[in-house]
């Protein structure tokens, strides 16, 4: 359990929804609240703020590549259990500061941590190198980061922080926590949802290609036949006239 | 201006989208040839993953192809006997490629069957297309006859004979049904028309005369990759129409210029341009499979890819 609440987080506010229109190109998610204390601020390390967002959890299935008759294919594959299709760290100063391991491995900040791969076959060699490459390619590609020294800590008071989220997102509910340490010590934590979904054209063209994929089949040819008469119409009038 | 393809779920620059459409367009236009041999690859190397480049670009060959047969259909240069025979092929052909395709996609291969597919079949046409046009080239500043083929193959002795009017063909139905077949898988797993397999193997297999068979090729083209396109939305959903119209808007614009320039330039140039361009695009993804990649593992959601 978390020692007694002598300073807790009381207000933590942020967007509580995400949409992904036709035009998404990411988006800024502004996290910010003030620190709530009874007694006068405690001597010795100042109280550090770290703020994660963090997508959908779900079973990623990570295959390796290998030379075989000259070309590389894939062939060994692991499944790794639980992986965050988005994941972003933000700290008040460096991450092994403001957070002690013990912490870390309770909590699961850290990305490392937040990846689940208990069922990792043992038979393959070196499985926890598929773990590494699930956190190496989407760190390159901009879903996991961890960002130190990017919240912004006012007389021990007020925070705020920017979290920046790439436009390849996934849908779901996306859950924020702030944890408040001091001495890398946990001393409050707090949760919160932010809702991501597809809204409007997006949406409806989704749902539709996945409960009624006839339909949506049918109408993706008929706007593809349209197209082309219209097109071949079109241009045979502009001959013409 | 970026946009978000709601089925890929990525989000790609819109006037990127226009202008490989755009680009594609003006080469189908100039070769007459689908194209989709080009934009699939393309489409791979802006990052839209493979089974929703393959299923989207089966859908916009099919509006590419409406375009072109109603000219042929006005000039009446569509054998709509031998279509409908390559047509039962072709969706035989489809529906195995889909079941292929699924399978693969299900053991984590479906990258590598695609990709082995292009390298495969571009670097076969590409080489026999540059052979083909060199030697007319010559031929052409000797200034000869032209050799006239022989139309009479041991393709004409087998069963089931029929008598294909606009083509002026008395044949057997196997060879074309085969065909179809052949190209109906390649129209599931590569996302392609199949035009550039199914018009050589009409002239020099079948022995159809060359006006025919381009019409006949695309009415056959329309049906078959109609066919695919229901086949991948309803077993994949990887049909992504946001994708399709931008890739459609691009494309009849550039079709049009294509048309212009190709009137201008003489058949045997074309030709060994249109291979030239082909064996780079087969050399460029047979280079990504010979060579270490620079990232060796690859993620996909869980039970298929």
């Amino acid at each position: 359990m978390l020692p007694a609440h002598a300073e807790e987080v009381v207000l933590g506010l942020s967007q509580d929804k995400v949409a992904i229109t036709a035009n998404f190109d990411g988006s800024d998610i502004l996290v910010f609240g003030a620190v709530k204390r009874e007694e006068p601020i405690p001597d010795g390390p100042p109280l550090q703020v770290v703020v994660t967002i963090s997508g959908p959890s779900k079973p990623v299935m990570v295959r390796r590549k290998e030379r075989r008759f000259g070309i590389w294919i894939n062939t060994d594959s692991v499944l790794v259990d639980a992986a965050p299709s988005f994941y972003a760290v933000a700290t008040s100063g460096p991450f092994d500061k403001v957070l002690s391991n013990v912490e870390d491995l309770r909590h699961r900040v850290s990305i490392e941590r937040a990846i689940r791969s208990v069922g990792v076959a043992m038979n393959i060699e070196g499985a926890q190198d598929f773990t590494d490459a699930v956190v190496r390619i989407r760190e390159a590609n901009g879903l996991y980061r961890i960002v130190e020294n990017s919240v912004a800590v006012d007389q021990q008071t007020l925070f705020r922080t920017a979290i920046d989220m790439p436009a390849n997102l996934t849908e779901g509910m996306y859950s924020a926590r702030i944890f408040l340490t001091r001495d890398g010590r946990v001393l409050s934590r707090y949760e919160t949802t932010i809702d991501v979904h597809k809204v409007g054209l997006e949406r409806w063209l989704f749902n539709l290609a996945h409960e009624r994929p006839f339909i949506y089949g049918l109408m993706s040819l008929t706007i593809a036949i349209a197209a082309g008469w219209g097109a071949s119409t079109a241009f045979r009038l502009l001959r013409q006239g | 201006m970026q946009i978000y393809l709601p089925i890929a779920e990525v989000s790609v620059n819109a006037f990127l989208l226009l202008g490989l459409g755009g680009l594609v367009g003006v080469l189908s236009g100039m070769f007459g040839v689908g194209g989709g041999f080009l934009m699939t690859p393309l489409l791979f190397f802006i990052g839209i993953p493979p089974p929703v480049a393959v299923a989207t670009g089966a859908n916009q060959i099919v509006a590419s192809s409406v375009s072109g047969v109603l000219a042929h259909l006005r000039r009446k240069t569509v054998d709509l006997r031998m279509g409908t025979v390559l047509l039962v092929g072709g969706v035989i052909g489809a529906a195995l490629g889909v079941m292929l395709f699924n399978y693969l996609r299900s053991q984590g291969q479906v990258d590598l069957l695609v990709r082995l597919c292009y390298v495969v079949f571009l670097g076969i046409i590409g080489a026999m297309m540059l052979t083909e046009g060199l030697r007319a080239l010559h031929r052409a500043r000797r200034a000869g006859p032209a050799p006239r083929r022989t139309r009479h193959t041991w393709v004409h002795k087998m069963p089931l004979k029929v008598r294909f009017r606009t083509a002026g063909l008395y044949t057997s139905v196997i060879p074309p049904v085969l065909i179809g077949i052949v190209v109906g898988v390649l129209t599931a797993v590569m996302g392609v028309g199949g035009g550039f397999i199914m018009v050589p193997a009409m002239i020099y297999i079948l022995g159809m005369p060359t006006k025919v068979v381009v019409g006949t090729s695309l009415f056959q083209i329309i049906f078959v990759t109609a066919f695919a396109t229901v086949l991948h939305a309803t077993t994949n959903h990887t049909v992504d129409i946001v994708l399709a119209v931008l890739m459609l808007l691009g494309g009849v614009i550039g079709a049009q210029f294509g048309t212009t320039i190709g009137t201008r330039l003489r058949a045997e140039q074309l030709r060994i341009l249109l291979a030239v361009m082909v064996l780079l695009v087969s050399g460029k993804l047979g280079l990504d499979l010979l060579l270490r990649p620079a990232e060796l593992y690859s993620l996909g959601p869980a039970g298929g890819g």
